[in-house]
């Protein structure tokens, strides 16, 4: 069974997923991050292919993935590093048990080779795919069948403002789940996720077929709990990231920021 | 002698136009998150019913002409043909109010937003030019504006972000990135996708996501369309034998260009800044130095390294200094339709120069490039060359002071 499904298929509430960029703080963290993360009780990690232009993403992302751009992180070396993921590394990094899902924009995907990519992708042990600036009619007409292929999963987004046929339509194209961002924004905004429970009741009662994750402005135990009361679980990302920032020790940052949010 | 009416070309048809999703062949398309959907939908479904109503041309029309001061003349540059050997006309969107063609795109679309119901306007800019386009045609119609632009441009330009100023808009810097018009391009989009149903966003050039490219085309067009009755007064003929304009990201070039391209006759040709030369690094010649790949929501031609980040280009004259073009663009160039040169910024400086001894005409250096260009082509007595002149010289004098030594 797919590390997705297996995973909605056991827990249904309060799924914690937590994005991170991938070469940030350093090169190297990557793994480390990825592993502190599991310990410390996220359920599913979304890990940012970094990109010179991310339209979607607010100051906290984009500086992320500046820095890892100028760490050396490339799509061919981040395979590289992920190629111990499931198995553990010879630094002692343990393995990685969680899903994974590579999130990224199309431009560095297309430039490694769209095919090589999940080939690769699926190979190293990814689950699913985040690709917010792929169209729906290309996915259909070029990249889907692709996708499939190497069996990953393809996460689409929905907003407050995308109306309920076009919901329908994307929650029958993705699998794994369905991301929905809480607000009209980009990632880090602080836009009250509190006005979107119309939003969130209306999801809910969609009866969608996949589990629904809110993402975009969780930052802390009240938004994650506000986002959980009618999805199955948020995302996490600028305020991980912000933490990790200045951090010297991956796994006592990410234990103090994750305990606090994950705590009933 | 007013404009004629200006022709709303059916969607694929006649090789202008892009297909129902916005592909020119390969390049094109929407590339956007979902969150800008809405928007891009909106205005994808509802742009050629608005731009085909008999009102909005009637009131497009009486702007263009009142208020940007259309047609803008063709003028037969006799010393300059005479250097040449050959025939030389100038289409003068200098004479165009706030001194550049970029206006007869902005008038288009801020009466597009407001049939749409908008309340503000966000634009980005690189040199300021569009900007200051789009400021102005706000204050006209007393329209929210904030402009993004990039820290290092706003540094770099600081008349025309007081002119922005004075025209009532918000500039705002965009302080990602390598801070200039990718970045202030990036900027504006974000800032749409965080007011998503108040504000139109003017993209100043033919790129961005379905159906900007074809719209702003569409606007432009007006350009390729009064030089062809222009040219059949002066000349006997509609049809030029060369049309050569200056491609950052290619508006002024795809309005030039637009009502030739199914006229095989005509020899469509844009010029690249090289920057220092093509090979140094410090280029902008993105038909020579990119590959095929996305950029603020269409798939053209990018210049970026081989993981796919984007690059930062380099152009003596900021309008060019952009690492994409236009999906049609870069389709006239895989096509082979268009004729793709670059000059660089010693030459284009050169040809401001030139021309403005020869014809008593300061050329922006964004045009100084176009000029540059009639030194690469092999042109005859009989020939008949249309040089659209995007822009005047204002702009650039401290860049011309420099040159001088003054």
């Amino acid at each position: 069974m797919k590390r997705l499904s297996q995973l909605f298929a056991t827990k249904k509430q309060r799924i914690l997923n937590v994005y991170c960029t991938a070469g940030y703080p350093e090169l190297d963290s990557t793994l480390p991050v990825m592993k502190a993360l599991e310990d410390q009780g996220a359920d599913i990690i979304e890990l940012g292919m970094p990109y010179s232009d991310p339209l979607a993403d607010g100051p906290v992302i984009q500086e992320s993935s500046l820095r890892a751009i100028e760490n050396g992180m490339t799509i061919a070396t981040l395979f590289n590093q992920l190629s111990t993921m499931r198995t553990g590394d010879a630094a002692g990094t343990g393995k990685i048990t969680i899903p994974v899902i590579l999130m990224g924009y199309m431009n560095p995907v297309l430039q490694y080779g769209f095919e090589r990519f999940c080939e690769k992708a699926a190979e190293v042990g990814i689950d699913g795919l985040i690709l917010p600036d792929l169209p729906m009619h290309e996915y259909e007409t070029i990249y889907g069948p692709t996708i499939r292929k190497f069996g990953l999963d393809l996460v689409f987004l929905v907003t407050p403002e995308t109306g309920e046929q076009r919901i329908r339509r994307i929650d029958a194209l993705s699998s794994g789940f369905l991301y929905a961002v809480s607000s009209s924004s980009t990632t880090g905004s602080n836009k009250n996720i509190g006005d979107q429970e119309a939003y969130f009741q209306k999801l809910q009662s969609m009866q969608l077929q996949n589990p629904v994750l809110v993402g975009f402005g969780i930052k802390d135990k009240s938004t994650f709990d506000a986002a959980c009361k009618y999805t199955n679980g948020a995302i996490i990302g600028s305020a991980y990231i912000k933490a990790l920032e200045h951090s010297t020790d991956v796994a006592g940052t990410t234990k103090s920021f994750l305990s606090n949010i994950i705590a009933q | 002698m007013t404009t004629k009416e200006i022709k709303i070309l059916p969607i694929g048809k006649e090789g202008s136009g892009p297909d129902e999703y916005g592909y020119y062949g390969s390049f094109g398309g929407a590339y956007i998150p979902e969150m800008l959907f809405p928007n891009v939908e909106e205005l994808k479904t509802r742009y050629l019913e608005i731009m085909a109503e008999p009102a909005f041309q009637n009131e497009f029309r009486t702007l263009l002409r009142d208020y940007v001061g259309r047609p803008t003349p063709l003028f037969f540059a006799e010393r300059l043909s005479k250097q040449f050997n050959t025939r030389i006309y100038l289409k003068r969107e200098d004479l165009c109010h706030t001194g550049a063609h970029k206006i007869n795109n902005t008038v288009g679309q801020i009466l597009l937003a407001l049939r749409l119901g908008k309340k503000r306007i966000i634009a980005e800019t690189g040199a300021g030019q569009h900007g200051v386009a789009t400021a102005t045609v706000c204050a006209l119609k007393g329209i929210e504006c904030v402009v993004y632009m990039g820290e290092k441009d706003i540094e770099r330009q600081a008349p025309n972000v007081a002119r922005m100023k004075m025209l009532g808009a918000t500039v705002v810097p965009a302080l990602s990135g390598s801070r200039t018009l990718k970045d202030a391009t990036n900027e504006a989009i974000r800032a749409w996708i965080n007011n998503p149903t108040d504000t139109h966003y003017i993209i100043g050039s033919v790129v961005g996501p379905h159906p900007y490219p074809d719209m702003v085309a569409r606007f432009q067009s007006v350009i390729s369309e009064e030089v062809r009755w222009q040219l059949l007064e002066q000349t006997g003929s509609e049809l030029p034998s060369h049309m050569i304009a200056c491609v950052g990201g290619g508006s002024n070039a795809a309005g030039a260009f637009y009502h030739f391209i199914h006229e095989q006759a005509v020899k469509l040709v844009a010029v690249e800044a090289a920057g220092h030369g093509i090979n140094t690094g410090m280029s902008a010649a993105t038909t020579q130095l990119g590959r095929s790949g996305i950029l603020h929501g269409s798939k053209s031609l990018v210049m970026q390294t081989e993981d796919g980040q984007v690059t930062e280009p380099h152009s003596i004259s900021a309008g060019l200094d952009y690492p994409g073009i236009g999906p049609l663009h870069a389709h006239l160039y895989e096509s082979g339709r268009g004729t793709f040169l670059s000059v660089t910024d010693d030459d284009a400086l050169r040809s401001a120069f030139e021309v403005s001894r020869l014809e008593g005409i300061i050329p922006a250096l964004e045009t100084a490039h176009a000029f540059s260009a009639l030194k690469q082509l092999s042109l005859r007595t009989d020939n008949t060359v249309v040089v659209c002149l995007s822009g005047r010289g204002d702009k650039d004098l401290a860049t011309y002071m420099k040159a001088m030594g003054v």
